[in-house]
């Protein structure tokens, strides 16, 4: 069984914040890590390698070469090799699209290619499905559930309002949920022995990919302030009680 | 030419009424797509739409690899290259392998969609609600996904006339089955246009502890019930409806008030454009008390019968 999953650097949207000088979000000095459901992503994988007891799971960024420290943290938890492709200076979903299909063709023999629902810092859930456009195979997205076997996956998803239970043979494209699994944390065994894992360097020619351009175009990042009273209450609730009732009285939120 | 799709009959009038818009200002038609039975053909019509085309013979439940060849399909055919689709779940699925399929730009969810010195523009809230980019295709083809309630779709028009017409696609063969397809019962619940909101999160001990946080609501004539998500996805103690957040529905009450929830990036996204946030939470470090107006810090399971009292005062 071999599985690919395609993890993403993200920065660590919570500490984001807006300037409010420039009235953009300022990214540069913020803590980095993979993208939260790529772990989920990460652990399915363990969890399918180890039932059906044999294979290979293999991660590809397309990212910046400091993301190696984080594919480190994979390789930890049980990946066997990582693979980093950098993007090149102007790249969209088109781009990184097509890099992570090229890289997974270049691989060629794989099952399954897992991805998360969606990455933290752009939320879009476009990467998995267009990968899947790509390679023109079968996808089945948000999975709640999965049952992999030798031959075929089925996978409960979250539609909203709908459930639905999709199953497909091999190859085919899942992305998972949060919900999916608990990411395992590794053990310091575990993180010692990921240093003797490969983590490749492929470039877009590697994979088939030189010269792509973007097909969609960011303009401007503008931030959206918050702002809040921050007002907090750490006494006695019936002095606080009243006294924050009569403040949202005061607002008109009350009726 | 605009192409419009989507799975729900609301977003694809309000869809209808955008693609109308671009339309108009390019001297473009607009081309409605209908997957399986027609019979809401001619109220596209009535909703601003130029022509519809039904495609048939497509299959029985909504699959994202065979709706996406349909969709390629009615594209190459009517030159389109502009394509709105609904941001639902399975519409986001469908535009991006879409995209991947045909080799086009995609953003999803976009809030807002326009002409800016006659080029197709759009905004989505990146970084979790922290801000919002605005950006724009090289591609031929243009795939952009809206949300539910982003524009007002027309007045139903019964005068306007436009061709229906039927069609058949091919449609490429998957290894994929859908075996099992369960609606999921909606409560009705609209927490998009509530003006007063309460909302629980994973603090609370027991499903049954609901019903403390449901009488907080009525006190303040405030029926709606919000959640964070591991309520509604993981607990399931609420429904869908009442998801709030980055992946659940997007609010603007004139108060919400959260019980037990931390306030992560996530959740806050959901709930940022509140007028007045109240946040209860034992823990005093808790994030929700920076994207808090009052908070209070304390044992929800004595706040919130405190609350109620004082507010039955009023
Ligand atoms: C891509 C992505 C998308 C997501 N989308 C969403 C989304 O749309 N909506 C969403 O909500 N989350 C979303 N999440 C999850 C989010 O990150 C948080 O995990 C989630 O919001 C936490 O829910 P919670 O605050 O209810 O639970 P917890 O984080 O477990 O917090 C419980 C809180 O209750 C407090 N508490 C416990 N007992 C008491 C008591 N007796 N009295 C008072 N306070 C008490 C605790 O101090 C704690 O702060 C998303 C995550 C990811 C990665
Ligand atoms: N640069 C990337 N490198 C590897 N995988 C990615 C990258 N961007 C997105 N993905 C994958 O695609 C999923 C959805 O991302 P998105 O479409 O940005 O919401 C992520 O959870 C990852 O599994």
């Amino acid at each position: 069984m071999n599985i690919i999953v395609c993890a993403k650097q993200v920065v660590d949207v919570s500490e984001v914040k807006v300037d409010p000088s420039t009235n953009k979000p300022v990214l540069t000095g913020i803590p980095k890590k993979i993208s939260d459901i790529d772990k989920n992503a990460v652990e399915e994988a363990i969890k399918i390698k180890e039932k059906i007891g044999s294979g290979k799971i293999t991660t590809i960024t397309v990212g910046p070469p400091d993301a190696k420290e984080k594919i480190k943290e994979l390789l930890a938890m049980g990946v066997d090799e990582g693979i980093l492709i950098p993007a090149p200076e102007e790249f969209d979903y088109h781009v990184v699209s097509s890099l992570l299909a090229g890289a997974i063709e270049k691989i060629g023999e794989y099952d399954l290619i897992l991805c998360g629902e969606a990455s933290i810092d752009m939320f879009s859930g476009q990467m998995g499905p267009r990968i899947a456009g790509i390679l023109n195979i079968p996808q089945i997205t948000y999975a709640l559930k999965t049952d992999a076997s030798d031959d075929r996956i089925v996978a409960e998803r979250n539609l909203g309002d709908k459930m639905v239970t999709t199953e497909s043979t091999y190859p085919a494209l899942v992305t998972v949920t949060k919900e999916i699994n608990e990411p395992r944390l590794p053990s310091l065994m575990q993180i010692l022995g990921a240093a003797r894992k490969p983590i490749h360097d492929w470039t877009a020619e590697d994979v088939g990919k030189a010269g792509l351009s973007a097909m969609t175009r960011t303009l401007d990042v503008k931030g959206v302030p918050m702002e809040r009273k921050n007002i907090n209450f750490e006494e006695d609730l019936d002095e606080a009680v009243p006294k924050m009732v009569e403040m949202l009285a005061k607002d008109g939120v009350l009726n | 030419m605009v192409l419009v799709y989507s799975d729900n009959e609301k977003l694809t009038r309000e869809l209808l009424a955008k693609g109308r818009e671009l339309a108009d200002a390019l001297g473009k038609k607009v081309t409605a797509v209908v997957i399986g039975p027609g019979d809401a053909a001619d109220e596209m019509i009535k909703f601003g739409a130029d022509k519809v085309i039904v495609a048939e013979g497509g299959p029985e439940t909504f699959k994202a690899e065979e709706y996406a060849d349909i969709l390629a399909g009615a594209i190459e055919e009517a030159g389109s290259n502009i394509v709105l689709i609904g941001s639902t779940k399975a519409g986001k699925e469908l535009a991006s392998r879409l995209g991947g399929k045909i080799g086009a730009g995609c953003i999803i969810d976009c809030n807002r969609v326009y002409l800016d010195s006659g080029e197709l523009t759009v905004e989505r809230v990146v970084y979790s609600g922290n801000a919002v980019s605005v950006e724009r295709f090289n591609s031929e083809v243009k795939i952009a996904t809206v949300p539910c309630k982003a524009f007002d779709p027309l007045e139903k028009d019964d005068g306007r006339s436009g061709e229906v017409e039927k069609k058949t696609y091919q449609v490429g063969e998957y290894a994929s089955i859908v075996a099992r397809v369960q609606e999921m019962v909606s409560q009705g619940v609209n927490v998009e246009d509530a003006q007063i909101i309460i909302a629980a999160g994973r603090g609370l001990k027991n499903r049954e502890d609901l019903k403390m946080i449901e009488e907080l609501a009525e006190v303040i004539n405030g029926h709606t019930l919000g959640c964070s998500r591991p309520i509604a996805a993981d607990l399931k103690w609420l429904s869908e409806d009442n998801w709030i957040g980055l992946s659940g529905h997007k609010v603007k009450p004139k108060l919400y008030i959260a019980c037990g929830i931390s306030g992560q990036i996530q959740h806050i996204a959901g709930m940022r454009d509140s007028s007045i946030i109240v946040a209860i939470n034992k823990d005093a470090d808790a994030p929700i008390f920076k994207s808090a107006d009052y908070g209070i810090v304390g044992d929800l399971y004595k706040v919130v019968p405190r609350l109620i009292e004082e507010l039955k005062k009023q």
